[in-house]
C-alpha cells in the first residue's frame, strides 16, 4: 500500500513522520541526532530507502548522515567539503571583501536516477558533488569562480546556496539558488553557470535591477514544465517562463509578497503555493493569521487556505525549506513551523490539520510518496 | 593506556558511553592525541578542529591536570599523568549559545 514519509528538520533533530495513503494516522520517530541541527534530510528517488541528512553544530562543525534502510539506522558519511584552488573572496555586508569559509551544508539533493550521487548545497555559497554515495565530496567549482563571485553577499541567514534544482530529463542541467547573490545555471553540468536574475528587482541594492545580489528566497519548478520556474524572493514572488532568463511578478493579491517557503503541485504544473509572511523585520504571518496560498493560474491571483490552520495569534514562521509536496491523488501538502508544528493537508490545501505540534523550531520538511 | 572525556554530543556521535581509553602506546603530543582519536573514531575527524588538518574549532577547549591546554601548538608534549592514564583529557564544549 502506497506510504508517505515526511523527513523533517529541526533546530534540535531530525523526525521522521509516516502514513499510509489515507494520510490519517502518524507514526512520529525521533529526534534523531538529538541536539544538533538538523538543516535538511531527502531521499533519494533512485533508492528510496536511502534518506540523506545534514547534521550540523557551531560547536561540532558538519556532519552528514546516510541511512539505508529509512532512515532506521544512519552511518555518518563524508563532511570533508574543500573548495577548490585558493578559495579567494566574497563581499561582506559591510561592503569588506571575506574568504569563503565553509560552514554548513543547507541542502542535499540526490540524484533523480542514480543513487549514489547527490549535490550539497553549502554556506558560504558553493555547489559540492558526491558521486560514492555521500562518502567524498568534491566542488563543482565553475559555480564559486563565475566572475561575480567576489560580489555576492550573506543575506541574514548568512551566504548560503539554499536550493539545487536537478532536471530529471537532462543531468547535465542544474539550478542553484544563492542568498543574497541570485539564481545560476548551467546547462553543461556544472562547468560554466549563468547569472538568472533579469527581472527581478531588489530595492535594498543600490542598482535595484543589478544581475547579482537578489535575495532569493526560493524557487520551485514542475517536471513536466521544466522550462517554467517560480520563485519567492525577500520581497516578490516571480515566475519564469524560459527557465529563468527573464522573470515577471506574479505577487497579485497576495497580503504580503514577502515570505520564505514556496511549492508546486504534484500534478498541476500551473498551481502554486506560497505562505506569506509579514515582512522582512516581523518574520510571522500578517494579522497573526497563518494562511497558505494557492494560484491555479501560475500566479496573478491567489486564493487564501485557512481551514485547520490558526487564524488568530499565530506568530510563527515557515522557512524557505519548510514547504513540501507528497505525489498522491489528491496531492498533500506539508508545512513545518518555527513553532514546532508540522501541518498537512491530504486534499491540495482545502483543509489542514497537524500531525505534530510540540517539536524544536523546523527548518525544513521533504516528502517521500513510497509504493 | 590513556583516558579522553569527551563531550555528550560527541560520545552519542561516536557511539560511546564513559570515558575513551586509548590502549597501546600513549600519544606524545597533542597532535598525536588528537589523530589517534580521529584514526579509532573517523566520525570524530573534522568536530574536534576544522579538516583536513586545521585548528582546533573554536567553541571546543582542551583541559587537563587543573591546566587550560587549548591554545599550546599542536606538538606540545601532553603533561605527563595524561600519557600516563593518571589524569584524564578533557574536550569540553563551551557553554555558549542557548
Amino acid at each position: 500500500m502506497t506510504q508517505v514519509r515526511v523527513l523533517v528538520g529541526t533546530r534540535k533533530g531530525g523526525f521522521i513522520l509516516e502514513a499510509d495513503g489515507r494520510r490519517r494516522d502518524w507514526r512520529i520517530t525521533g529526534p534523531l541526532f538529538a541536539g544538533w541541527e538538523i538543516y535538511h534530510m531527502k531521499g533519494s528517488p533512485a533508492a528510496p530507502e536511502r534518506i540523506y541528512a545534514s547534521q550540523s553544530s557551531g560547536w561540532f562543525g558538519q556532519i552528514v548522515q546516510r541511512s539505508d534502510d529509512g532512515g532506521k539506522t544512519w552511518q555518518a558519511v563524508g563532511n570533508q567539503f574543500l573548495y577548490e584552488g585558493e578559495p579567494g573572496t566574497h563581499a561582506g555586508l559591510d561592503g569588506k571583501q571575506y574568504p569563503w569559509v565553509f560552514r554548513r551544508v543547507w541542502h542535499l539533493e540526490p540524484h533523480p536516477s542514480d543513487p549514489e550521487t547527490v549535490y550539497a548545497g553549502v554556506e558560504d555559497a558553493a555547489l559540492f558533488c558526491s558521486r560514492d554515495g555521500g562518502q567524498n565530496w568534491e566542488e563543482v567549482a565553475g559555480l564559486r569562480t563565475h566572475s561575480s563571485g567576489a560580489y555576492w553577499h550573506p543575506g541574514a541567514g548568512g551566504l548560503c546556496l539554499h536550493t539545487i534544482l536537478l532536471d530529471e530529463t537532462n543531468p547535465a542541467r542544474l539550478w542553484v539558488a544563492i542568498s543574497a547573490a541570485g539564481v545560476f545555471g548551467t546547462t553543461d553540468g556544472g562547468r560554466s553557470w549563468q547569472p538568472l536574475n533579469r527581472g527581478l528587482q531588489s530595492s535594498y541594492l543600490p542598482n535595484p535591477e543589478a544581475e547579482i545580489g537578489h535575495c532569493v528566497h526560493r524557487i520551485a519548478r514542475h517536471p513536466a514544465r521544466p522550462q517554467v520556474l517560480y520563485m519567492q524572493k525577500h520581497w516578490d514572488v516571480m515566475r519564469s517562463d524560459d527557465g529563468g532568463a527573464r522573470w515577471q511578478e506574479v505577487s497579485g493579491n497576495l497580503p504580503s509578497d514577502f515570505g520564505f517557503a514556496l511549492a508546486v503541485h504534484a500534478h498541476e504544473p500551473e498551481t502554486v503555493y506560497v505562505v506569506p509572511i509579514k515582512s522582512d523585520s516581523e518574520h510571522f504571518p500578517p494579522d497573526g493569521r497563518l494562511r497558505v496560498y494557492r494560484s491555479r493560474t501560475g500566479g496573478h491571483e491567489w486564493e487564501a487556505l485557512t481551514r485547520g490552520l490558526p487564524q488568530e495569534h499565530c506568530y510563527v514562521n515557515v522557512l524557505r525549506g519548510a514547504l513540501a509536496v507528497d505525489a498522491l491523488e489528491p496531492c498533500g501538502l506539508y508545512m513545518g513551523t518555527t513553532g514546532g508544528q508540522v501541518y498537512a493537508s491530504a486534499d491540495a490545501g482545502e483543509t489542514w490539520q497537524p500531525i505534530v505540534r510540540d517539536l524544536p523550531a523546523v527548518l525544513s520538511v521533504e516528502v517521500q510518496t513510497l509504493p | 593506556m590513556m583516558r579522553v572525556v569527551l563531550p555528550a554530543h560527541l560520545r552519542a556521535l561516536a557511539g560511546l558511553e564513559g570515558e575513551v581509553v586509548l590502549d597501546g602506546p600513549a600519544p606524545a603530543t597533542l597532535h598525536e592525541l588528537l589523530l589517534t582519536l580521529e584514526s579509532r573514531f573517523p566520525v570524530l575527524r573534522g568536530t574536534l578542529r576544522h579538516l583536513p588538518d586545521g585548528p582546533r574549532r573554536p567553541f571546543i577547549r582542551f583541559f587537563a591536570c587543573g591546566e587550560d591546554l587549548s591554545d599550546l601548538p599542536l606538538d606540545s608534549p601532553l603533561p605527563a599523568a595524561v600519557v600516563q592514564g593518571l589524569e584524564p583529557f578533557y574536550v569540553v564544549a563551551a557553554i555558549a549559545g542557548g
